[in-house]
């Protein structure tokens, strides 16, 4: 097994750390935006961005890791290219979500959870995404797709390269 | 009891939000935009400030209904320490989505009532919170807030005054936990987000240790027209005691979903039935939840109800977030509950037994029933861990999970008990497909099919 490739913030990053620090009295608060950067910065917050993001905060890669996996919404390795959420609560499920889940188990031939193989898309169910007037919705990645059918679903998906 | 006038009320904090320039500072400086912060900054003393909010008995929008200007007034007023002002924009009561709004299209409105509570409570440092899920509202408000320092309404010198006030957006990543407010400060100090016990209340002891007050969106969004309009144009809206415009976001089972801004003590079925259009498919009204997940469920026959703070308690519920959700005669209400109780388990911290393992036998156990596997005394059983759940953790998301399921059995007992006794795996009508046939009976979930797998197996030895 070869060792991750350590992973380093670029200048740009860095400034923006630098600028973090000077808005919270203790420096620890900054870790969410910082694990926010390194997710923007590499794609996805693997054990290599865990360490860099220990590094720069002065604290422990488990510290890290802790606090990471306590949140549900941060890019993780195995995490395709778009992550589909769909929003799975009770208004939601009033309105039909467990269609959209199962056209999507259809379409990509996943389970919830899962990514495809060729590492585009990964489907996820998750909770109240505080859109339920327009109900059935998903998000994938940051873009909220809402008042859903499996019709406008597909062509989001086809859209989507 | 007086009925409300609804249909004629000027709208107040939706008043821009259709506006295609709603964002901009151009555009809220021409609409009066700042008026109010600079009437607070530049005519009043922070004491007066609290009084007046006090006066208006404005009540937290975020759930608790706790007296704005009371939380305040804990403040202390002389510490060596520094104060905060935190504000929740961690929406993510199942059934609500008002903040979502303000924050999207109309971020100069908020600003302009966090710079009014900072000053009446001498926070120059001001943090707000917006779960991690509002990508758009945190683009949106960066660029508020840019704005905003451009032109001296944040900063060093807020509005000329010498008063400091540095806002910083702070993203949060996924957790229902992080709305509660000591959850909330332990994720903006960079932790795992695990609530506090309080006392110490935040006022006293919160971020970082320093007295610290979490405001609202929707509460803070009330600010400027209370400074600009005064307390008693606010009182006039609504009941005495906790009175104002308010949020109300309906959803599920009706023609019309949406936000809709109200005078506090419209009756819930003029919200349902006019506002929202009623029931849809032309279907009967079966069950209402009338203040977000947390909140107990009504029947058809309990809606004739003011929705306001006070009443709704008195109905045995509560207004909590605002978050109105439908339920027509075709939902299956195990399935209902299910899904709330799969919910709170998700997002239990963990910290607590009685909520961690609480939360875990109620799913498991309405997953049996809503399987074919229940037993007539389970419905008790739930009953009874919902009672040794409620007010005996560090927060009260135990609470939260308990009320849903205590009164939507009670309520709807007659047809758990005959869920139980037909001893049916799933019901005939799983959440109909909009429009469409019955989902068939073979499309059961995951968890079902475990279930049917492993009766299957016992069933041949």
């Amino acid at each position: 097994m070869t060792s991750p490739k350590p992973r380093e913030f670029s200048p740009e990053s860095q400034k923006r750390i630098e600028w973090l620090f000077t808005r919270y009295a203790v420096k620890e608060a900054a870790l969410l935006p910082v694990l926010r950067l390194a997710e923007e910065e590499f794609g996805v917050i693997d054990n290599a961005a865990v360490a860099c993001v220990a590094k720069v905060m002065g604290l422990s890669p488990s510290n890290v890791y802790g606090v990471l996996t306590f949140y549900t919404h941060y890019r993780r390795d195995g995490d395709g290219k778009y992550v589909v959420q769909v929003c799975s609560t009770l208004s939601c499920a009033l309105r039909g979500c467990r269609d959209i889940v199962h056209h999507l188990e259809q379409r990509l031939g996943l389970k919830p959870g899962e990514t495809t193989a060729d590492g585009k898309f990964t489907l996820k169910k998750v909770e109240c995404l505080a859109s339920c007037d327009t109900a059935p919705v998903v998000q994938i990645n940051a873009d909220y797709h809402e008042s859903l059918t499996t019709e406008k679903l597909d062509a989001i998906l086809d859209g989507l390269r | 009891m007086a009925s409300v006038d609804y249909k004629n009320f000027e709208k107040v904090l939706l008043k821009h939000v259709d506006h295609p320039d709603s964002r901009k500072l151009d555009f809220y400086l021409s609409h009066e935009g700042y008026s109010g912060a600079r009437k607070a900054l530049t005519e009043l003393q922070p004491a007066e400030i609290i009084d007046l909010v006090k006066a208006s008995n404005l009540r937290g929008r975020g759930g608790a209904g706790f007296p704005c200007g009371l939380k305040w007034s804990f403040v202390p007023e002389s510490t060596p320490k520094p104060k905060y002002l935190v504000v929740n924009a961690d929406e993510s009561e199942p059934g609500t989505f008002k903040d979502r709004i303000l924050l999207e299209r109309d971020p100069h409105q908020i600003i302009e009532g966090i710079l009014i509570a900072a000053y009446a409570i001498q926070a120059h440092s001001v943090y707000c919170y917006i779960r991690g899920e509002f990508a758009k509202g945190y683009t949106v408000m960066e660029e508020a807030i840019a704005e905003a320092y451009s032109k001296g309404l944040l900063g060093d010198n807020v509005l000329g005054t010498d008063f400091r006030c540095d806002l910083t957006m702070h993203r949060g990543a996924g957790a229902y936990i992080c709305g509660e407010e000591t959850g909330l400060l332990s994720s903006l100090e960079g932790k795992r987000g695990l609530p506090k016990i309080k006392p110490p209340f935040p006022a006293v002891e919160g971020l970082f240790g320093c007295p610290t007050v979490v405001n609202n969106v929707e509460t803070l969004a009330n600010l400027p027209h209370i400074l600009t309009r005064g307390v008693e144009w606010f009182q006039s809206i609504g009941p005495e005691k906790g009175p104002g415009p308010k949020l109300l976001c309906v959803s599920g089972h009706v023609e019309r979903p949406g936000t809709y801004e109200v005078p506090l003590g419209i009756n819930l079925n003029d919200l349902i039935f006019d506002l929202a259009g009623g029931v849809w498919k032309g279907r009967t009204l079966k069950c209402v939840i009338p203040g977000g997940s947390s909140a107990k469920v009504l029947t058809a026959a309990e809606c004739h109800v003011p929705m306001d703070f006070d009443s709704l308690m008195a109905k045995g519920t509560m207004l909590g977030s605002g978050g109105v959700i439908v339920m027509d005669d075709t939902t299956d209400m195990v399935d209902a509950l299910y899904n709330l109780l799969r919910f709170y388990h998700h997002e239990s911290c963990g910290q607590c037994t009685p909520c961690r393992e609480g939360t875990g036998w109620l799913e498991k156990i309405v997953g049996r029933i809503r399987a074919g596997h229940g037993r007539m005394e389970d419905l008790d059983l739930c009953l009874e861990i919902c009672e040794m759940m409620c007010g005996k953790t560090i927060c009260v998301l135990a609470d939260a999970a308990a009320f849903p399921c205590e009164s939507i059995i009670k309520k709807f007992r007659r047809e758990f008990e005959e869920r139980i006794q037909s001893g049916s795996g799933h019901s005939r009508r799983i959440f109909p497909s909009p429009g469409g046939p019955l989902v068939q009976i073979g499309a059961i979930s995951a968890h079902n099919q475990e279930e049917r797998e492993a009766r299957k197996q016992s069933a041949k030895h």
